[in-house]
């Protein structure tokens, strides 16, 4: 029986799920080969041992650590806020909230999560900023600043650690909690010992699938957290991020083939292995979450 | 009478067993008031939002060309390449993402092939925008010398929301009941006869939800953008895919980045439209989710 037509229709379904193979393999291309040219010029050991970035001022200098640094810097000061807000929310809405409570709330935390960052970008700089930081602050803080930036951060990271962590706990056997009730245990202890242990893998899920937007948000920290590279986990000081680098160049039209357009693509390498690492492990866990109680 | 007051006494809790109860009682509060605060500060930044730009909204600014001035200047440049660029990534996002979710539900042979696929697509999700924006600077904008242009924005962003897009179709059509394909093959229907008759046609709504999230983050994109050189002064309605453009998020930043008041004003005034849109678009989704609901 030939279907012709069939074929042909069957072996373009397979050209479109091909297109998403090619763009990894573009993906990976473009940034290596760029990487190895700048490599050419720049030395391993300067990339990763120098501990300054100055790609435009002579003498320059291509220490990644300053950039690395600085990714760090809003990672830590955004999970050191979003974590026990977005544990907490979890704890709430899975084990507290009526059911009701929770379809109303659930769906507006999430909203959080679809505000363009651009937005937040915004509120970072002029709100949380100049209105709020600086009142309290005074000089003490610069006005590109690690902390803005990073409080607007863990406001767009929440959803993703709450709607993550709360799918893991409400996923946790009801035979588990009755057990527990039995025994005496309070709602408290029933939620924080017993429930929050069981989705461990899912609350280490959804930190890093968190932590793997905050590396690779760009516009937040391209606007309020300035563009100094510097070498600091104070929250008070300007600093340069790795994507914030990487927009800067964007911006600034570097010509093809200096060094600085090609520390794009060095930086650009580091930042997608970031990513994918925190990525890969984040899924992992999710999965075995789901096998474990499913 | 006396009696049963000692035994109600008796089973009240004493000790630290009324400790730890009071204990998870307050608790309850303080996990509820850290829920609220994800709310609160969404409720709190529209409110900033509108008192700071609604002023600034009129049909003045809705259609005037971006300027130097800031009470001059307007969204109609980047309104106008907003559509295109959006129109486009949509056009080609819907054909690929629909067909490549068709072939791993449906056609493709399970193995090897089949895993690498999905692994890749799960992976891809996880890419920030701005290597997006690199892959679109190298390939698009140099490669194919499509430059900083609609057609070079809409390629970029297409590729960013293709995983979202396959991921929600594949969702959709798993979703179908294998009934409803065994009877259509069971009447003499081919497998693609069966899959454009009634799988896609039962999955669309599931489909549509997922499509409409996908394009609503495409709007809100800005870094990739940004990279493939989007960053231009634009004073002119666009009318062709090859015209360099501007969009609302890209204002956004432009405006956001200067030190005059009167921008943060405009910068304001353009988030509550770019809010409008991105609302309105997760609401139309919502919509269409409920319906396929409780059919």
């Amino acid at each position: 029986m030939a279907r012709p037509f069939e074929s042909l229709i069957i072996a373009s379904l397979w050209a479109s799920a091909m297109v998403s193979i090619v763009t990894t393999v573009l993906i990976i291309v473009v940034l290596s080969r760029e990487t190895i040219t700048f490599f050419q010029d720049v030395s391993f050991a300067e990339f990763f041992l120098s501990t300054e970035w100055q790609p435009l001022l002579k003498p320059v200098s291509f220490g990644v650590w300053e950039l690395v640094a600085g990714t760090l810097n809003v990672v830590l000061w955004s999970l050191l806020i979003a974590l026990p807000i977005g544990l907490m929310s979890a704890i709430f809405l899975s084990e507290y909230a009526h059911p009701r409570t929770r379809q109303v709330l659930k769906p507006l935390l999430e909203a959080l999560a679809g505000v363009p960052t651009v937005v937040y970008a915004y509120f970072a700089l002029t709100f949380i900023t100049q209105d709020v930081l600086q009142p309290l602050l005074g000089t003490n803080i610069q006005f590109f600043n690690s902390l803005g930036a990073s409080i607007v951060m863990a406001v767009m990271i929440l959803p993703t650690i709450a709607s993550i962590s709360e799918d893991a706990m409400s996923s946790v056997p009801r035979e588990l909690r009755e057990a527990a009730y039995g025994l005496g245990a309070t709602r408290f202890e029933v939620a924080t010992r017993v429930v929050f242990p069981a989705a461990l893998s899912g609350i280490i899920a959804s930190i890093l699938l968190a932590i793997s937007r905050v590396v690779g948000e760009t516009m937040i920290v391209a606007v309020a957290a300035g563009s100094t590279p510097n070498l600091t986990l104070s929250p008070l000081e300007s600093i340069q991020t790795m994507t914030g680098y990487m927009l800067q160049v964007g911006i600034g039209d570097a010509a093809r083939g200096t060094v600085e357009y090609k520390s794009l693509f060095a930086v650009g390498a580091m930042l997608a292995m970031m990513t994918l690492t925190f990525n890969v492990f984040g899924q992992v866990l999710v999965r075995r979450f789901r096998e474990v109680y499913s | 009478m006396t009696e049963a007051v000692n035994v109600a006494r008796t089973l009240q809790p004493s000790g630290q067993v009324a400790r730890r109860q009071r204990f998870s009682r307050a608790s309850t509060w303080m996990f509820g008031a850290a829920t609220s605060i994800g709310v609160i500060v969404l409720v709190f930044l529209a409110i900033d939002t509108i008192l700071t730009g609604g002023s600034r909204l009129s049909w003045d600014f809705m259609t005037s060309y971006p300027s130097r001035f800031a009470e001059r200047a307007g969204l109609r440049s980047s309104i106008f390449g907003w559509a295109w660029v959006l129109g486009l990534t949509v056009a080609m996002v819907i054909p690929v993402g629909i067909a490549t979710a068709v072939w791993i539900e449906e056609f493709a042979p399970r193995g090897r092939l089949l895993s690498v696929v999905k692994l890749n697509i799960a992976n891809l999700a996880g890419v920030p925008s701005i290597i997006y924006g690199v892959l679109g600077l190298v390939i698009f904008s140099r490669a194919f010398g499509l430059g900083s242009s609609i057609l070079a924005g809409a390629f970029t962003l297409a590729l960013m929301i293709l995983p979202m897009t396959v991921v929600a179709a594949q969702e959709a059509i798993s979703q179908v009941p294998s009934s409803l394909r065994d009877g259509s093959l069971a009447l003499g229907a081919s497998r693609w006869q069966t899959v454009w008759h009634h799988v896609l046609p039962t999955a669309s709504p599931g489909i549509a939800t997922g499509v409409i999230l996908a394009i609503s983050r495409a709007a809100g994109e800005t870094a990739a953008l940004i990279m493939i050189g989007a960053f231009a002064f634009i004073a002119f309605d666009n009318t062709s895919p090859l015209d360099d453009f501007t969009t609302v998020p890209i204002q956004i930043y432009n405006w956001t980045i200067r030190p005059q008041e009167a921008f943060r004003q405009n910068a304001s005034a353009a988030i509550i439209v770019l809010m409008v849109a991105v609302m309105t678009f997760n609401l139309f989704a919502a919509v269409v989710r409920e319906r396929f609901r409780h059919n």
